[in-house]
């Protein structure tokens, strides 16, 4: 039973406001509140035991969006979902997933969602995986999402996952191979408060001829959080890589960036970058300038940062 | 109305009192353009950083239209009709030019007609910025033109510019003299224009002259201009001396 809780959250984390007429699956609490497939788009429970399902796209599926949101409600439950997407070839479709918690008990709720992508040629993907946590309870929220993704020739991917607020630990863990042609995008945003921990392990690797992959993260440490990133990209052919991680860092909070990049071809062109720093004294002032108070400023900037 | 009374400024650098401003009293009425100009290091920043709350004073007092604001914050400031526009503006990662220009008006529905009208007034097209982030892929230039058409969307009663034509191409420059030529012939706001361009001095109605922290004179173009160019010749203390001591 969708309550008026759940459907906060699933509009904060996948934006669904009512029924939708697309491929949708609702996960609630470990049981399943919501499935609805389409013409294209087939969303069946996985055949090998495992928790989670199968989402098969068609060949040529354009323009069509799929749901697959989970909200937790229960302090103390735990689960790890495993999801499987097998895109056609020549799709073009957006797929939102995401995560909320509402935990008002005093026991640890947590997600581990494991997705594996298998997009197939020519075929563009937009993913989005928002995370979110919440609840008066001393209970802590914790999310481990693994994220691994092959892509085909000409395929691409362009995925954004935002974490702000109320997760209270995660470790996420992305891997993107690219084949010929291919090309992925990974926008990360993340906010971090309190003691919290996360940590966010990437590994793009550009297998193919003429691939690319370039990773944006943009992070804020505030309190006394931690952030751990470990952005990889490895160039095997002619291809093009490009890691940009920026983060602020507030408070007491702790931040460690370690971007690398390999290259084991001679056409290989890869570049990182990585800079952590508080938010500018002269930011500040130029704003309160413009009439905001202190505080509004710095909301002001750090909005603009995770945008 | 601003009034400067008695202005000093100093800091402590290893235990020294090095005196940044002196005892600087000026009155500046509505309506008027005037131009704080003089050597490098002389003060004018620090004076006008004083006026807009970014400097606190060590003596003396700021009253605005016979408020006394002296001990007033920067956005208290702000909210009573002061804005400044900074020498070397800062840049935002994720806030764009509409962002910036829609916090600076205070008018969360800020539409695009009228941001195209402050950019044009710099020199800018809005189809092209309005858009960009104000981060380090714009130049130096075009982040002053911004930071300009900020303050311009602000409609302040009291603007401060700090060498607004400083890292400007000629031609919005030109545009940008025409802007504050308009802003004074309507009345429209009082401006203080720290400068060292004859023709933004040539519009002003007055020109005050800060060097060695003090105010060394102050008058119409006419009047000061040629003290200006008096003071430049033969300016190195050392090489004067040294050659007043040859045989």
């Amino acid at each position: 039973m969708i309550n008026e809780i759940d459907q906060a959250l699933l509009e904060k984390i996948a934006g669904l406001v009512g029924k939708p007429v697309d491929a949708l699956n609702i996960r609630k609490d470990g049981g399943c509140e919501a499935r609805q497939s389409t013409e294209h788009i087939k969303i069946d429970p996985r055949t090998d035991g495992r928790e989670g399902i199968d989402i098969r796209i068609l060949d040529g599926t354009k323009g069509e969006k799929c749901y697959i949101p989970v909200v937790i409600g229960k302090s103390g439950y735990a689960e790890t979902v495993y999801n499987d997407f097998y895109i056609g070839e020549n799709c073009d479709v957006e797929i939102v997933a995401g995560c909320g918690i509402h935990n008002s008990g005093c026991d640890e709720a947590r997600h581990d969602g494991v997705h594996t992508f298998h997009v197939g040629k020519n075929s563009h993907v937009r993913y989005a995986e928002k995370h979110y946590g919440e609840g008066s309870g001393e209970g802590t929220n914790i999310m481990n999402p693994q994220t691994v993704v092959y892509l085909e020739e000409g395929a691409s991917i362009q995925m954004e996952t935002v974490q702000i607020r109320g997760i209270d630990s995660t470790k996420r863990y992305t891997k993107i191979v690219c084949g010929k042609g291919a090309e992925a995008l990974i926008t990360e945003r993340l906010l971090t408060h309190g003691r919290q921990l996360a940590e966010s392990d990437m590994e793009i690797l550009l297998d193919g001829e003429d691939s690319k992959g370039r990773v944006i993260s943009r992070s804020v440490a505030q309190d006394e959080s931690r952030q751990v990133f470990r952005p990889i990209v490895v160039g095997n052919d002619k291809c093009f890589g490009h890691v940009q991680c920026d983060s602020i860092i507030m408070g007491s909070a702790k931040i460690e960036s370690v971007p690398a990049i390999t290259a084991n071809s001679t056409e290989a062109q890869l570049i990182h970058e990585a800079a952590i720093g508080k938010i500018a004294g002269d930011q500040l002032l130029k704003l309160q300038t413009l009439g905001l108070t202190e505080e509004e400023a710095e909301d002001r900037i750090l909005k603009g940062f995770l945008a | 109305m601003l009034e400067l009374r008695h202005i000093s400024y100093s800091v402590t650098e290893a235990g020294t009192e090095q005196a940044i401003l002196r005892d600087i009293s000026v009155t500046i009425p509505d309506g008027r353009l005037v131009v704080f100009t003089g050597p490098n290091g002389g003060g004018k920043t620090t004076l006008a950083k004083i006026i807009m709350g970014l400097a606190t004073p060590t003596k003396g007092q700021i009253l605005y239209n016979g408020q006394d604001i002296t001990a007033l914050s920067i956005t208290e400031r702000a909210r009573l009709g002061i804005s400044y526009g900074f020498q070397q503006p800062p840049r935002f990662k994720g806030i764009t030019v509409r962002d910036l220009l829609t916090v600076a008006s205070g008018d969360e529905a800020l539409s695009k007609d009228k941001c195209c009208r402050y950019l044009t007034q710099v020199g800018l097209c809005a189809n092209d910025y309005l858009d960009r982030e104000v981060d380090a892929s714009l130049s130096g230039g075009e982040v002053k033109r911004i930071e300009i058409a900020t303050l311009l969307a602000r409609g302040s009663e009291l603007m401060i510019f700090d060498e607004p034509e400083a890292g400007i191409d000629l031609w919005s420059f030109a545009r940008l003299t025409e802007t504050f030529e308009d802003i004074h012939r309507t009345h429209s706001a009082t401006m203080i224009v720290i400068s060292h361009q004859e023709r933004i001095i040539r519009l002003a109605d007055e020109i005050i002259v800060v060097g060695g922290g003090e105010l060394r004179y102050r008058g119409s173009a006419e009047e000061v201009l040629p003290k200006i160019m008096a003071d430049t010749l033969g300016s190195c203390p050392v090489l004067t001396r040294r050659e007043a001591e040859l045989p």
